[in-house]
């Protein structure tokens, strides 16, 4: 017999932390995804215990500073994409600002670690904000690209079709289908 | 990117195209592990297996004899343990057509077989960060759709 899990990650991940800090009696705060901040006193002998105690789990104490900037980046960018108010004129100038570092630093380590671009990467949060919002039915493609800090509808298109290689009108289609199809297939 | 491979999945008939292929993920500078099956039948067979690695990104040619890439498609998405793969389709049909219908039937990647070896190595690149991005970033894999 075979059985099949589903599971989440998170979780699984944030339990498993937990239990080998709390068997190492360190003190620690959960930050929220992949991330938990020790006691300064924590000697790097003890980094180390913990960190043999995680690989059995597959898990791996990242320690390198780029890779956390990266994921702070990420976060304000999906934060500042998501946001119920317009998009900021300017990026570069949001970003910097929000992490308190020069935008050429944080646009070269990007770079580095995700072998794609600050730009790029708001390029793909915005298309799928945008692929969310016409995924829900509620909004015009005029409304959608308004809220995205588009000038215009074509301008929104362009970008979308750019990002995604089809059309919105193409992706609301086939979103439609698809959902028509899995209806067909649970009767 | 992480220092762990990036594990790739090829289903393609054409010895050519294979070669091409695995040239192109050896040139890219993303670290990745490649694994080739012949067609759709092997394909099926090597995914049903216990204990394999499952890849992140299944590339999956149109055309195969015994079993073509969309019935491959279609009986993937059945199954509850490999629905969650990424699935490429690519082809040398370019019709928007046939585009919708795989995208409809639940592929994430649309490919134009490209026919130099560049655009080839770019576009491999472009999806396999692209790929990336939905695995780490939290993205909503129902609305992974991309055409190049």
């Amino acid at each position: 017999m075979k059985l099949y899990l589903k599971f989440d990650s998170n979780i699984a991940l944030k339990k498993i932390v937990e239990e080998q800090l709390d068997k190492l009696q360190m003190k620690f705060d959960y930050l929220g995804f992949a991330e938990i901040e020790i006691d300064n006193a924590v000697s790097g002998s003890e980094i180390k215990e913990l960190d043999a105690r995680l690989n059995m789990y597959g898990i791996q104490i990242v320690e390198n500073q780029k890779s956390v900037l990266v994921q702070k980046i990420k976060d304000a960018i999906v934060e500042m994409v998501y946001s119920e108010e317009k998009l900021p004129i300017s990026n570069s100038a949001y970003l910097s600002d929000k992490l308190k570092q020069r935008y050429g630093y944080l646009s070269s380590v990007f770079t580095e670690i995700t072998y794609t671009s600050i730009e790029n990467f708001i390029l793909l949060q915005k298309a799928e904000r945008g692929k969310q919002l016409i995924s829900t039915n509620e909004f015009t493609f005029t409304e959608i690209a308004y809220t995205l800090n588009y000038s215009s509808v074509a301008h929104f298109s362009n970008q979308f079709k750019s990002v995604t290689g089809i059309t919105p009108t193409a992706f609301q289609r086939i979103i439609r289908k698809r959902r028509e199809n899995s209806i067909i297939l649970q009767k | 990117m992480p220092k762990q491979p990036i594990h790739i999945l090829l289903a393609d008939d054409d010895e050519d195209d294979r070669l091409f292929f695995k040239e192109a993920f050896e040139e890219i500078k993303i670290y990745t592990s490649v694994k080739i099956v012949n067609d759709g039948v092997e394909l099926m067979n090597h995914l049903t297996q216990d204990n394999i690695q499952l890849p992140q990104i299944l590339f999956l040619d149109l055309n195969m004899p015994r079993k073509n890439g969309i019935d491959c498609l279609l009986e993937i998405k059945r199954l509850v343990h490999l629905k969650d793969i990424a699935i490429a389709i690519y082809s040398t049909s370019s019709s928007d057509k046939d585009i919708e219908e795989t995208f409809i039937q639940g592929a994430n990647v649309y490919i134009k077989k490209p026919s130099d070896f560049n655009t080839l190595k770019k576009i491999l690149e472009q999806v396999i960060t692209v790929n990336w991005q939905y695995q780490t970033s939290g993205l909503n894999r129902d609305n992974y759709l991309l055409s190049l």
